[in-house]
């Protein structure tokens, strides 16, 4: 360290910051130590007046980051007072991950889901082109083509109609290609299975506003199309639109989030992520499909024989263990809960079965309810670690009978190659010294 | 449309397991679909769509051809347009730079090898299976900095040049609304329909 980082460091708000948690009793400034707050998330120091008054205004304008204080015992002082919009516990801080991307995929932390829900913003995204950035009042939804009355319909029109709301999960047919292709042993449920998460969505049905426009005979699929920038298309079979086919607009209670399809994005229950085409402009009927990029060169399916697997749109049952994962270290031998998520696209999930012993034997979990069908399901096995080496697994089977396939099934059957639908059976190593590893 | 409200109804009346609605007082928990039955069957929301919007967003061209704009352009006259507009992403020859993706590969692949083996690069030449697409998605999606502003006569030079590039048209071939749905994608033959279906066995 020179001179004039010595010079600097005790006017740091950082240094001041740690001077004062460790006066006050810093609460998790373990586990929080060398984190990154982002300056508009963090809680500042300088809304608690009555907690930390000399901290806080240094904190405001804080360039590094900074570490949350906590008084030493919070009954003992009046607490902050409320805000317009409430914000995560600075000690708590999910992140999607990657982030800074146009075209790509950011993950879900599953590893930090507790439940059933995806919190709204730490729904994965994946943009072809960028988030589109659309005025409400500016949006149009057009339903054309093979129908008697093309017509468009404004968002306050489309929340003029009978409303909707259900929880669904959508996962990207992509998720879990870099656990299958390049499989690291630090690799997070993040990393491995982040591209599914699960809302309550509210909107309108597509066979209501299908049955507005009037669809003629003929009319065999539907192609759905987005206003963003990669004005992304795909073709939907009509009898998919007329079952349980949703204009959704709002998602957990409240508007749609940006990324995930502002104001209005089509939801296929049980489809594959890129199908439920966000930020929708139109609706056509059609009588063939169309063949857009996003249906032939992209989410088909190579396999081992020779062909490619084409229209390949519901998800099959998968699941994930979430905890215990990679980073996570088992502090001793004893009970732990090995839960994690399971969902298939093609209703409910029947079954969650958990391995201790890398597939050996199997033990039913247990599922919290309620289980809702093309939905995240939280699974549940109390564990008596004994302190030697494990290897966690578990396997969801679904309502139709589906069995989640291993890993080495899943490679014979579909190839090395193949490019979407990775839901094999997830292996977690656990180590003598209680460290987890991802174990393909 | 009549059937599958009728399935609504059986659906949500099951869930009230029984229960008949007799009057709107009843309404109160009842499902929306439920709910929509007493409704007339439209609701007459929404405006007509003029056939002037409808064009400005019916960007879509399909294996059939509908929806190809008149126009046209070949191999020679994409040559500076793919210079000007596509090589700083996609490489002078097409074969792709950094993670923009190759779109040109000359050479035949025997057995359509790609479920074996992930690190063969799928090209419009060996994996797509529809020319028209090539038109559809060039025209709505790029370049990628000003998607949409390519003419059609500009979409069509690139096309040619994209074909004749991976050997699937000759270079004097001109590509317009007429000769596009004609050509024959040598990958089409090795696409098939989902055959999955739930239960066993894995497929």
């Amino acid at each position: 360290m020179n001179d004039s980082e010595k010079a600097e460091l005790p006017e740091s708000p950082m240094s001041r910051r740690r001077a004062l948690g460790v006066a006050a009793g810093l609460v998790g400034g373990a586990v929080l130590t060398g984190t990154t707050l982002d300056a508009k998330t963090q809680v500042p120091t300088a809304r608690v007046p009555g907690a930390m008054p000399a901290g806080g205004a240094a904190v405001v304008s804080a360039p590094a980051a900074p570490l949350p204080v906590a008084p030493p015992d919070a009954s003992m002082i009046p607490g902050i007072a409320s805000g317009p919009l409430s914000t995560r516990s600075p000690f708590e801080m999910p992140a999607l991950t990657p982030v800074g991307i146009t075209t790509g995929s950011s993950l879900t932390p599953l590893q930090h889901i507790a439940g059933t829900i995806t919190p709204s913003d730490l729904h994965f995204q994946r943009h072809h082109n960028g988030i589109a950035v659309i005025d409400p009042h500016r949006y149009a939804l057009t339903v054309h083509g093979l129908v008697d009355r093309p017509l468009v319909f404004s968002l306050e029109q489309l929340k003029r109609f009978p409303a909707m709301t259900r929880t669904c999960f959508v996962e990207c047919s992509g998720n879990g290609r870099s656990a299958f292709r390049a499989p690291k042993r630090e690799m997070t449920p993040q990393q491995v299975d982040g591209l599914t998460s699960n809302s309550e969505w509210t909107g309108v049905s597509v066979a209501a506003l299908l049955k507005e426009a009037g669809v003629q005979r003929g009319a065999t699929w539907v192609l759905a199309e987005g206003g963003d920038a990669a004005r992304l298309s795909r073709s939907v079979p009509m009898d998919k639109m007329l079952d349980d086919a949703f204009i959704a607009y709002a998602q957990n209670g409240e508007p749609l989030r940006m990324p995930n399809g502002y104001p209005a994005r089509l939801l296929l229950p049980g489809y594959e992520g890129n199908m439920c085409v966000k930020w929708i402009r139109r609706l056509e009927a059609i009588d063939q499909p169309n063949m857009s990029r996003d249906e032939t060169a992209k989410y088909t399916d190579p396999l081992a024989n020779g062909t490619a697997r084409q229209f390949s749109f519901t998800m099959d049952a998968k699941s994930i263990i979430t905890s215990p994962a990679y980073p996570t270290r088992l502090m001793g031998p004893g009970w732990w809960p090995v839960t994690g998520l399971a969902w298939t696209g093609r209703g409910r999930i029947e079954r969650v079965d958990v391995s201790t012993d890398g597939g050996r034997t199997w033990t039913e979990a247990e599922l919290s309810n309620p289980v809702l069908s093309r939905a995240h399901t939280r699974f549940e096995h109390m564990w008596k670690w004994d302190g030697r080496p494990a290897q966690l697994m578990s396997r969801a089977i679904d309502e139709t009978g589906y069995v989640q396939p291993t890993l080495q099934t899943y490679r014979d059957t579909r190839g090395a190659g193949t490019d979407y639908h990775f839901n094999a059976i997830r292996t977690w190593l656990v180590e003598q010294d209680g460290s987890v590893y991802f174990g393909g | 449309m009549r059937t599958t409200w009728a399935g609504v109804v059986l659906v949500a009346s099951m869930a009230l397991a029984g229960c008949r609605i007799e009057s709107k007082e009843e309404f109160a928990g009842v499902p929306a679909a439920a709910r929509a039955t007493r409704l007339p069957d439209r609701l007459e929301l929404g405006v007509a769509a003029t056939p002037a919007s409808i064009a400005s967003i019916d960007i879509d061209a399909n294996p059939a051809g509908a929806g190809l704009p008149a126009g046209e352009g070949t191999h020679a006259q994409g040559i500076p347009i793919y210079a000007q507009k596509c090589a700083s992403c996609h490489g002078a020859k097409g074969e792709g730079l950094a993670t923009y993706p190759k779109l040109v590969s000359a050479d035949t692949l025997a057995g359509f090898p790609f479920g074996k083996d992930a690190s063969i690069p799928k090209t419009v030449g060996n994996y797509w299976p529809y020319a028209t697409t090539v038109y559809d998605y060039v025209h709505r999606t790029m370049p990628f900095t000003a998607p949409g502003s390519l003419t059609p006569n500009e979409t069509y030079a690139l096309v040619a040049w994209l074909l004749a590039e991976n050997r699937i048209v000759p270079m004097t071939a001109v590509m317009n609304a007429s000769t596009l749905p004609k050509v024959q994608m040598p990958a089409r033959r090795h696409f098939v329909i989902d055959d999955r279906t739930g239960g066993q066995p894995f497929r």
